[in-house]
Order: C-alpha cells, then sequence, then structure tokens
C-alpha cells in the first residue's frame, strides 16, 4: 500500500517538487485517503509505476490480460447497455414501470423481486405479511411472469433477474414465457445473479445449506450450456458485499473468490471450463473514490484473466473475460440534500465507464426514502445517457491507463486481492471461510471503521457531517406501494391454485424431489413444475425437505 | 457496580441488510451497553419473547425491507400481550418522515433514519433508559 511520502525517488525535478510541496505545508485538518481508507501520496510518478510490462500487465483492449477492456472497439462499436433495475408492487404495475422506461431509451430489462419471493416464501405464506411488493415485484406463479413480460419480446432484449436462492425457478419461468411466446430458449439473452456465495456472506438471503446451493447453481450452469447457450448463469456479485461496508480491496477480493469457488465447483461436477466459463459474468459496485473505483475494475479483469488462463488452464479466450455490470452506490446516498445524490451518483457513474462497464444502473436520488418515483428514475437514466452523449468520456477507450497514478493503484489492488486469496486458501477456502464468519467479520470491521471516521470527522459527508442545512425541508415524491396489493396478489394465487391441474402439480413435484435427491439436474423436472404452475413456495418446500435449511452463524 | 443497559437488536421480517444493525451493535457495546443480537429474520413473536427472557430495557428494529409499518405494531402488539410493557422501543431503517411519525404515535421511542450517527442513538438511550420506572407502563 502507498504509505507516505516516497523520499528516494529519483525521477527529474522530483526532489524540488517535495522540497516546495514541503514548505508549503498540508491541511492538518484532512486526510488524504480513499472511501476504502487507503493512504494517497500526494504525487505519483514514473517510479511508482517502474516495474510494469506494458504487454505483460496492461496490453491492448480486447486482448490478453484485459487491463484495457474486454473489446477492442469498446463504446465506440456499441455504448455500454443502460439498465436501470425495476420492480415493485403487483405483476401489472411493474410490466408498465419496464414500458415506461422501454419507451425512455433503457435498453436492456432488469426485474427486482419481492424478498417473498426472494426468499423462496408465497404471498399467503405468515412470512411473507407486510412484504408483498414491497421492495420489488411479487412473483408466485408463471402466471405473475407472463404478466410482468406481457408485449415485449424476449426474443429481442436482454433481461437481468437479481435474484439467487431460488434462481432457477425464476429462470425456469422465464425460458416457459418466452417459450409461450413462440421464443426458443436458444434465443433468449439475459442474466442470473445466481449468485449464492456473495449471499453467505454479504446480503444474507438464503435457503439451502452451501453444498446443495452450489448443486443447484452447476446443475443450472450445465442446463444452459446445452439449452440457454446466450445465457450468462451467474452474475459474480461485489455489489452486495461493498454495500455490506467491504472496501474496494475487499469486494474485489472476495467477489473473484467466490467466481474462482464456481468455477472449482462446475470442474468438480464433470464440465469442461471453456464450455461455462464464456457465460460467467460479475456484477461490481462504483463507490464515490472516483481513481480508486477505476483501478478496481481494471485489476478485476486482469486478475481474472490470469487466474483463468494459468490456474485454470481456460484455452478459449472468451473464458478469459471479465465482463461486468456496475451499479453505483446505494450506500454512498444521503436522505439529508437528497438532491446531491444526483451528483454522487453521476460521478461513481462515470467511473464505472472508464473503468470499461459492459453496463450500468444508476441509482435514484430518493433511494434512502423508499422505491424510486418515476421523475427520480427518470433522471438517473438521463445521467448515463448526458455521459455517453454529451461528455466525451466514451470516444476513448481506456482514458486512463498509463496514468502514475491508476496504473499504481491498479497494482495495488491486484496485490492486495492476492493476498486475500491466499489468506482464503489457508483457511480453507471459500465454504470454510464461511463457515467460520471470515468474510463477514472483514465486512462487519470495515463498515464500523468507516462509521468512525465520519463521526470523528476524519471523513467528510456533505449534508451529513459538515455542509449541513439546519432548516432542510425534504420535498420529493415518495413511491408508496399500496397495501391492497398484498391482498390482491394472494387473491390471484388463489385462483390460480383453483384452476390449474392439480394432480399435474403433485407429479412433477414428486419428480423433481426424486431428481433433487438421486443428483441428476433438477432443471427439467423443474420446467415441469412451473409450466403447469406449481407455486415457488410448493418447489422451496420440496427442495427444503431433501436438502435442509441454512442457520447464519452467530458472529456478534 | 452499576448494572449496564440491556439492549435487545432485532432485525424482523425477511431483510437481510445487516450492515446498520452491526455497526451499532458494535458501537453500544463500545459506549457501554450490554448488547444482544437477535441475527436475521426473527418473527414478532421470536424478538418479544427474547427481549422478556433476557430481561433487557430496550428493543432496536433495523428493517431496510419497507415492511416497518407492518413490523413495529406487530412488536409492540406482541409487547403489551407480554406485559413487556416498560420496555423501550426504538428502530431504524428505510422509512419515511411521515411513517416516523405515526410509529411513535403508536408508541415506538424514537427511529433513526439514513444519516444518523451511532452518538445520537447512544445519547438517546442514555437520556430516555434511566427516566423510565420499574412497572412503569411506556407503550
Amino acid at each position: 500500500m502507498s504509505k507516505s511520502i516516497d523520499k528516494k525517488n529519483k525521477v527529474s525535478g522530483y526532489s524540488k517538487w517535495l522540497e516546495e510541496y514541503e514548505k508549503s505545508g498540508t491541511s492538518k485538518d484532512r486526510k488524504f485517503m480513499t472511501t476504502s481508507s487507503r493512504p494517497i501520496k500526494p504525487l505519483y510518478t514514473p517510479e511508482d509505476v517502474s516495474g510494469i510490462d506494458f504487454e505483460r500487465d496492461i496490453g491492448q483492449p480486447g486482448q490478453y490480460p484485459y487491463t484495457r477492456g474486454v473489446h477492442a472497439s469498446m463504446y465506440r462499436k456499441k455504448i455500454w447497455t443502460m439498465r436501470q433495475f425495476s420492480g415493485f408492487g403487483a405483476p401489472k404495475q411493474t410490466n408498465e414501470r419496464l414500458h415506461f422506461l422501454l419507451s425512455r431509451g433503457q435498453m436492456g430489462l432488469s426485474v427486482a423481486f419481492d424478498l417473498p419471493t426472494l426468499m423462496g416464501y408465497d404471498s399467503d405464506s405468515p412470512r411473507s405479511f407486510g412484504e408483498v411488493g414491497v421492495c420489488g415485484v411479487a412473483v408466485d406463479t408463471l402466471k405473475d411472469m407472463e404478466t410482468i413480460f406481457d408485449g415485449i419480446d424476449l426474443g429481442a432484449i436482454s433481461t437481468s433477474m437479481t435474484i439467487n436462492c431460488t434462481s432457477t425457478i425464476l429462470l425456469a419461468m422465464y425460458i416457459a414465457v418466452a417459450e409461450k411466446n413462440g421464443v426458443p430458449s436458444k434465443k433468449l439473452t439475459g442474466t442470473l445473479q445466481n449468485d449464492i456465495l456473495k449471499e453467505y456472506i454479504a446480503q444474507k438471503e438464503w435457503i439451502y445449506p452451501p453444498e446443495p446451493s452450489i448443486r443447484l447453481i452447476t446443475d443450472m450452469m450445465a442446463f444452459c450450456a446445452d439449452n440457454v447457450p446466450k445465457w450468462n448463469t451467474i452474475s459474480i456479485s461485489g455489489y452486495h458485499i461493498r454495500e455490506a461496508g467491504a472496501t474496494a480491496a475487499q469486494e474485489l477480493a472476495f467477489t473473484l473468490a467466490d467466481g474462482f469457488a464456481y468455477v472449482e465447483a462446475a470442474i468438480k461436477a464433470g464440465m469442461d471450463v471453456d464450455t461455462f466459463a464464456p457465460r460467467l459474468s460479475h456484477f461490481f459496485n462504483s463507490h464515490l473514490d472516483f481513481f480508486e473505483e477505476i483501478a478496481k475494475y481494471r485489476a478485476a479483469r486482469r486478475i481474472w484473466a490470469r487466474h483463468m488462463k494459468g490456474k485454470y488452464k481456460a484455452k478459449d479466450p472468451r473464458s478469459w473475460l471479465m465482463r461486468f455490470h456496475t451499479q453505483t452506490a446505494g450506500c454512498s446516498l444521503t436522505a439529508q440534500q437528497p438532491e446531491n445524490n444526483i451528483v454522487r451518483t453521476a460521478i461513481q457513474a462515470l467511473a464505472g465507464v472508464l473503468g470499461g462497464t459492459q453496463s450500468l444502473h444508476t441509482n435514484s436520488m430518493d433511494e434512502t426514502y423508499a422505491l424510486p418515483s418515476e421523475k427520480a428514475v427518470k433522471i438517473a437514466l438521463r445521467t448515463q445517457q448526458l455521459l455517453a452523449f454529451e461528455t466525451g468520456t466514451a470516444n476513448t477507450i481506456d482514458p486512463l491507463a498509463g496514468s502514475y497514478f491508476v496504473e499504481s493503484l491498479t497494482n495495488d489492488l491486484e496485490r492486495e486481492a492476492e493476498e486475500y486469496f491466499n489468506e482464503i486458501e489457508k483457511r480453507g477456502g471459500v465454504l470454510k471461510c464461511i463457515e467460520q464468519g471470515y468474510f463477514q467479520r472483514e465486512i462487519a470491521e470495515a463498515a464500523y471503521r468507516y462509521q468512525k471516521e465520519i463521526e470523528a470527522n476524519d471523513r467528510i459527508i456533505v449534508g451529513i457531517n459538515d455542509f449541513t442545512d439546519n432548516d432542510e425541508q425534504v420535498e420529493i415524491p415518495i413511491l408508496k406501494i399500496d397495501e391492497q396489493v398484498e391482498k390482491e396478489q394472494i387473491a390471484s394465487l388463489n385462483e390460480v391454485k383453483a384452476s390449474r391441474d392439480n394432480d399435474r402439480v403433485k407429479t412433477t413435484l414428486a419428480a423433481l424431489k426424486k431428481a433433487a435427491q438421486d443428483g441428476t439436474n433438477h432443471m427439467p423436472p423443474l420446467l415441469d413444475c412451473v409450466k403447469c404452475y406449481t407455486t415457488e413456495e410448493e418447489i422451496t418446500s420440496v427442495l427444503t425437505e431433501v436438502f435442509g435449511t441454512y442457520t447464519e452463524p452467530p458472529l456478534i | 457496580m452499576e448494572r449496564k443497559y440491556r439492549i435487545l437488536l432485532a432485525k424482523p421480517g425477511l431483510d437481510g441488510h445487516d450492515r446498520g444493525i452491526k455497526v451499532i451493535a458494535a458501537a453500544l457495546r463500545d459506549a457501554g451497553f450490554e448488547v444482544i443480537y437477535t441475527g436475521l429474520r426473527q418473527t414478532p413473536e421470536q424478538i418479544v419473547s427474547a427481549a422478556v427472557q433476557e430481561d433487557v430495557d430496550a428493543v432496536g428494529l433495523s428493517i431496510l425491507s419497507g415492511a416497518h409499518m407492518t413490523l413495529f405494531p406487530l412488536v409492540l402488539e406482541n409487547l403489551r400481550k407480554q406485559g413487556a410493557v416498560n420496555i423501550l422501543l426504538f428502530g431504524g431503517g428505510i422509512i419515511a418522515k411521515s411513517e416516523e411519525n405515526d410509529l411513535k404515535k403508536m408508541g415506538v421511542g424514537e427511529i433513526f433514519t439514513p444519516g444518523a450517527s451511532t452518538q445520537e442513538i447512544i445519547d438517546y438511550l442514555n437520556l430516555a433508559l434511566p427516566k423510565i420506572k420499574k412497572d412503569e407502563k411506556i407503550i
């Protein structure tokens, strides 16, 4: 880590600069560090990048090790996919929001589900009380997915679904909706988040223990390789790890360690690395520290390429590419002076673009209050369009390459990630680290340190501990979810249950259970289940009978 | 030695976002409180029975999922049902101002929203808890 000022730097003019710098003095009140508490030097010079071999470490876009980007033409061929995460209330409301976004220039869909759907409960479960349609859209059966995508050509648009422990059920429903509309699964494009490891680490939405959960994922990877070849099977996610309080280096290291764990699991399940690795994608946070974030994306591409080629012996260059989605940092938004969040988000989005993201979600200014209103989400989308077409920042590829500072940070982040990989291996691997609460503890400690820095005024947050408005009256429209949604969703679920072929539901569930027990791929019987309108909870109940449930080890 | 105040921190509902509650647990502990954290996904019944069993002075709920208008009232109802009416209920999360006022009217002591410092929470508890008399009905 670059800790202090380099006194021995021999670069021309450096010693004279240092003398003047020390003479002129620096602010005693400010700590010069990143969002991740990384100390930053006042000046970076050729000395900081003297160990870099251009061909080995940087190279050209579209070439190994892909530090500069995964495509040769990057945004000159196609601007990143503007993909706003969206979903709330009843399926019909979400369908309207998706049409609203598409009509205003959004290029891909990203669906948010409510907590009962994320956790495998139906809307009429006692555990779902008060949560139906609240933080995303409610899905109980195939009928709800038919409504969400009504009037949208699934053969022509890519869809990202943020769903993890129940991911294979939602994918099966998506395939079934597409088939009903005459779109074969081979044509479908999109991404399933499907990253259960980061759930145990950070977001905490799980049902089954880790091992059967990983098995569901490898089943799905094998199924997609044959039947949904253009689908991104896992979006290996650092977003939630960062939101939970991790530093940039922890986000980078823990996310890629998870990614390598999936690669190892699939290889262990008998798959050839090049059959599945090209369909793995990543998902990172873009926090406030502009240069550190850009360096993080560049380091991530280089690390992924090096490990995939070197350690996992992938031969297909597509297996070496780390493609990623970016979302701006929700945890950086303030409830105070919420309009300032538009500015924070714009800067974070720019870091994602300069870091070479493939798709981007920009948060809305009102998200510390509720799900975004239509007006707020439109400003967030316009922010991306403005970056893409007004600022000129997408004209040249990887414009910060060669910056002494950015290259040096890129190296630092790669090294720190490698140190974490060693530590994880020493502790017995990712699953062991989850069991021991290692990741969880590291993240909680970083979160507490960050909060203490704010409260000690070592870190200034505009509107929180400085530049506050005491007479502030927040006047922004807030999206409210009508309590009626829960009642209507339950009524709709009851209607489906009354009109479906219940004998078929029983038979398909029995076949699913058998596959879960005997280890054959669970995807084909799962598709049969969803096609006859079996509910999500009926499916998770059967799988729970076989796999059991997970309880987090007590950590504090 | 003076008895430390005992605080039960809980995550009700299906929400798994535990960054906030863990920061608050650490801060309250550093400030000299005795903290019991229930872990994730506790039902209102489980939370209240833990509160009674542990003989706590206050219960803090953290909810980021939007289900606060259902879950706070359920915890209050269960506290009353158990006769635990001198336990202070407070909480935080993504909660709109108008809802905050409604919750306070129902009997919630205080609501902390994004931007609140851990010191504000510590100060609030240090001020509110000594005022509560034994057997006083505060909710």
